[in-house]
């Protein structure tokens, strides 16, 4: 939507003007300041983004623009938001009275929020929550607000809007959940969206699509959207201006290609530098490390050289699954018998290599967590082999089990749910050494825990504190840490990067490449990120509904991607320039259940080898419809 | 649906047998009937053997169960022993009396704590709050007997305004009613508070102001309904310990209900009357219990589905 904006919408002035806003919580003579003294405009029709991390105050700032803080304890300290409504002239919100100001929410100014899961109400329908506000503002009556209910979710393109309209939203799926969102917060035909973080939270086929009926809504209904998200990628596509935030103040504002092309504060240009963007391996067959920009105490610090990680021996894999499949049961009748089954993972084969990275990507139901666990023996598998350095899983004894179990590690993706708060990270870490009966001695424990918080960069003095003294980036740190103690040769990195910051990400992937080359560690890397993928990964297997449908070096799979799912996958990915020109094709459709019922097994894919190493699984119809 | 019911009928027919067998046995164990029915003090051993001949006692305790549980199917619980009258009647008699002061009690109850438990949510850490914490933690201290007294001697002996026992008239209600209703509506309001936090930190309701809808159509509509389960569940397990209670608070205000009933049963060894009562007590537990599983899936779609 960047330069078709009309711009006779413009000649009013702006649509929202944020002036010297100020947000802070708690009470007491130093409260938070969660926003400080933050300015900027919102044109009619136009897209603002509103880009920074966690904890830079974005979110807040979006709450405090309707006054939505109120509710969460926080209080607008200063400064205005003038607003210009449809049917008279600006007015301050920070002073408008409470009836006021629900004649605004939801009638001119609307918002979305992040998790679809949560934001409907699981105990009203759809069409009931949808038609809330309509007769809320526009005075319709039930019949009429169904109606136009009806019409909202077609718009959202939702299939079956009638019998949708009847359903509560746990019958949905995120996507479509999403949708409904968007038709709910377009009801009334709002003047101005705020989008905060709406498509985090899906898988990246999923975003496309939301993204793309944001963006035509938008440009029909001539809604002004504020977009707020920590994706670069994401505001490439998106935004006509870029506002930047950091601490809780803005730091830069500029139109879009301006930000990306030319950035100007220090910690823009860090942010900047930190995002993994699709694309900037091409032609090298190798990952590689590059520096991170950080920022250290308010100035800007590289950290890290350029290094290709030339780490993998192809002589003997470590790591051989054959025919790997696990199945859970769902849904049983009356009397017991199983009607449905999760089939998670379905005959996947693999090896993995010293020092080598394999990284599984797929999106939500395609089976990649499932076969990481199933290594780690945390699920039992249905069928298929494992070999362990040659050994077969199967052959072994419950105590051989146990010893493999300090040979294969596991990282998981949330660093704050994953380390026990009771105990200091030193004890965490020295579990496993005292779990495997490693090192005996108090005094040799000690020291190697303190060895390892030093390698992945942190002080030996760290051992006695607490999992809630540490940020997000160093909590994963520790389980990096805790995940080497027992020195395996192999460690599976389930989404380990995902939740974090791109700044921490960066410096995480950084971490987890140099650890590889100092110990020739082999990695699993599960992620549903591409970019981050392209970096860190040799080779890459794309799973879909539990089956791999490409496998090959990571070259190979990025540069020629032979699966109309591979394909699918990378050209969804929103990436990080806005210059690049957006995709022509269209992503269609939810992704399908693995859930299927007794006795309708899947088709395996029959596999055939484009290049060397390469293997790609021949088409069935059915799949290239749904795909 | 009715597979659910079915199910949970199969269920109560187990747990009354349960309870029944295990109230009859233990009832057995407390001595004999014959000697309180005899009374005075020349009785010789040929008169107990009289009495118990003509209660059926002589029988094993197995054949006289199931003599019990073969009037059970036709809905005969027997004689008492005292009297003669028939336990059908005299629990016809009582069972309206309790179920009155119990569901009165219960919606006084639902009726304080849903408004006060929003209430002090909405106004987390603020001074009503605090109060209403306050207030409640002393109503859960109070014992239910020294509260009935307590108010006993103040309305009724002190002002005068209410009389101490029985049940005549509307106004007997009141103190029986209140001295239950207040120690369920000391945990009702935390448990409404409580729940009504959890539910107001949830994304939906953020959603729903977004909307511009009023404070009371999001607590009442959006929140209050995704509040209620936690209360709903309480509700039916109260219930039960409401049978347990009103025994007391019957027997303090000389209620004529089955409280009343069973207590004067135990005290006079009155076997059918007291496995009579127990039965048709059972019976409601469950049949509250059913209707709390119903409940659960008109409040909640999720639950409805499974």
């Amino acid at each position: 939507m960047s330069d078709n904006s009309p711009s006779s919408q413009r000649q009013d002035g702006p649509l929202l003007s944020v002036r010297s806003l100020s947000v802070e919580f708690g009470a007491g003579p130093t409260p938070f300041q969660a926003v400080k003294n933050v300015s900027f405009d919102v044109q009619p029709g136009r897209t603002l983004a509103i880009v920074g991390e966690s904890g830079s105050g974005k979110s807040v700032t979006s709450l405090a623009i309707m006054r939505l803080t109120d509710y969460t304890g926080g209080r607008i300290s200063s400064g205005e938001v003038l607003f210009r409504p449809s049917d008279g002239p600006a007015l301050d919100l920070v002073g408008a009275s409470d009836a006021r100001l629900r004649e605004i929410r939801g009638n001119e100014i609307a918002m979305i929020f992040q998790e679809p899961m949560t934001s409907l109400n699981p105990v009203f329908t759809i069409g009931n929550q949808i038609g809330e506000a309509l007769t809320l503002h526009e005075g319709l009556n039930v019949r009429d607000a169904r109606l136009r209910a009806k019409e909202l979710l077609q718009k959202v393109r939702l299939p079956d809007a009638d019998t949708l309209l009847d359903r509560y939203p746990h019958q949905l799926s995120g996507g479509m959940r999403q949708r409904v969102m968007i038709a709910m917060a377009l009801a009334c035909g709002p003047k101005l969206l705020i989008a905060d973080e709406p498509t985090t939270a899906l898988d990246v086929t999923i975003q496309a699509q939301i993204l793309n009926i944001i963006r035509d809504l938008q440009a029909e209904m001539g809604t002004a959207v504020i977009f707020i998200t920590h994706d670069m990628g994401v505001v490439a596509e998106m935004a006509d201006d870029v506002v930047v935030m950091w601490k809780g103040e803005k730091v830069e504002q500029a139109p879009v290609r301006e930000i990306f092309a030319s950035p100007q504060h220090p910690y823009t240009k860090a942010l900047l530098s930190a995002v993994p963007r699709l694309g900037s391996l091409t032609g090298q067959p190798l990952p590689k490390r590059t520096p991170v920009m950080i920022m250290d105490g308010g100035v800007p610090k590289q950290t890290g050289a350029t290094h290709v990680q030339d780490t993998a021996d192809y002589t003997k894999p470590i790591l051989q699954v054959e025919k790997l499949t696990t199945r859970f049961d769902v849904g049983k009748t009356f009397f017991g018998r199983v009607t449905h089954r999760v089939h998670a993972v379905e005959e996947v084969s693999f090896d993995i290599f010293p020092g080598e990275t394999l990284a599984l990507v797929g999106e939500s139901g395609s089976g990649k967590s499932t076969i990481g666990r199933t290594l780690q023996q945390l699920v039992e598998p249905t069928g298929g082999t494992v070999r362990f350095d040659g050994r077969d899983m199967n052959a072994m004894s419950p105590s051989e089990r146990r010893g493999l179990r300090q040979q294969i590690q596991y990282i998981f993706q949330d660093p704050f749910a994953s380390l026990d708060p009771r105990h200091t990270v030193g004890f965490s870490i020295a579990e496993p050494i005292v779990v495997h009966g490693l090192l005996k001695d108090r005094k040799a424990i000690d020291r190697r825990v303190h060895e390892l918080l030093e390698q992945v960069g942190l002080q030996p003095q760290h051992a006695k504190r607490y999992p809630h003294e540490f940020s997000g980036g160093q909590r994963q740190r520790i389980c990096i840490a805790r995940a080497l103690a027992s020195d395996p040769k192999l460690v599976i990195a389930d989404e380990s990067v995902s939740a974090l910051d791109v700044s921490i990400q960066a410096q995480i992937v950084n971490l987890l490449m140099e650890l590889q080359e100092r110990r020739r560690l082999s990695y699993l890397f599960i992620t549903h990120d591409m970019a981050v993928v392209e970096k860190i990964s040799h080779r890459v297997a794309v799973l879909y509904l539990g089956q791999i449908v490409e496998i090959g070096t990571r070259q190979a799979v990025f540069e020629n991607p032979q699966h109309s799912y591979t394909r699918k996958l990378l050209s969804a990915v929103p990436i990080a320039d806005p210059e690049r020109e957006r995709a022509k094709t269209r992503i269609e459709g939810e992704i399908p259940s693995p859930v299927r019922p007794v006795g309708q097994e899947p088709a395996i894919h029959r596999m055939r080898e484009v290049g060397p190493g390469h293997w790609v699984a021949v088409e069935a119809d059915q799949l290239r419809g749904a795909a | 649906m009715a597979g659910f019911i079915f199910k949970r009928l199969l269920q109560a027919i187990f747990v009354i047998l349960a309870v029944t067998l295990i109230v009859s046995f233990a009832i057995r164990l407390s001595g004999d009937p014959a000697v309180m029915l005899a009374g005075g003090s020349n009785i010789t051993e040929k008169d107990l053997q009289n009495i118990r001949q003509a209660l059926g006692l002589e029988r094993p305790f197995i054949v006289q169960y199931l003599t019990f549980l073969k009037g059970l199917l036709v809905g005969d619980f027997g004689r008492s022993f005292m009297g003669g009258t028939s336990v059908s009647l005299l629990i016809s008699k009582a069972l309206p009396a309790t179920l009155l002061l119990a569901f009165t009690s219960l919606l006084i109850s639902i009726l304080l704590s849903v408004p006060l438990g929003v209430y002090a949510a909405v106004n987390r850490g603020r001074w009503p709050d605090q109060l209403i914490r306050i207030v409640s933690l002393v109503g859960l201290s109070f014992p239910n007997f020294w509260l009935a007294i307590m108010m006993v001697l103040f309305f009724s002996i002190t002002l005068g305004l209410l009389p101490p026992s029985g049940m005549e008239g509307p106004e007997s209600f009141i103190m029986p009613a209140l001295t239950m209703a207040i120690i369920l509506t000391a945990t009702n309001v935390r448990l409404v508070r409580t729940s009504m936090l959890e539910t107001l930190s949830q994304q939906y309701i953020m959603v729903a102001r977004s909307k511009g809808l009023r404070d009371r159509v999001v607590l009442y509509k959006h929140a209050l309904r995704n509040s209620a389960i936690p209360l709903v569940t309480y509700i039916g397990l109260q219930f039960g310990g409401l049978v347990g209670g009103i025994v007391i608070v019957e027997r303090v205000f000389n209620w004529p209900g089955m409280g009343t009933l069973a207590f004067d049963a135990i005290s006079g060894r009155d076997y059918p009357v007291l496995q009579g009562t127990i039965t048709v007590l059972a019976l409601f537990i469950v049949l509250i219990n059913l209707m709390v599983d119903i409940a659960y899936g008109l409040i909640d779609p999720r639950i409805r589905t499974e």
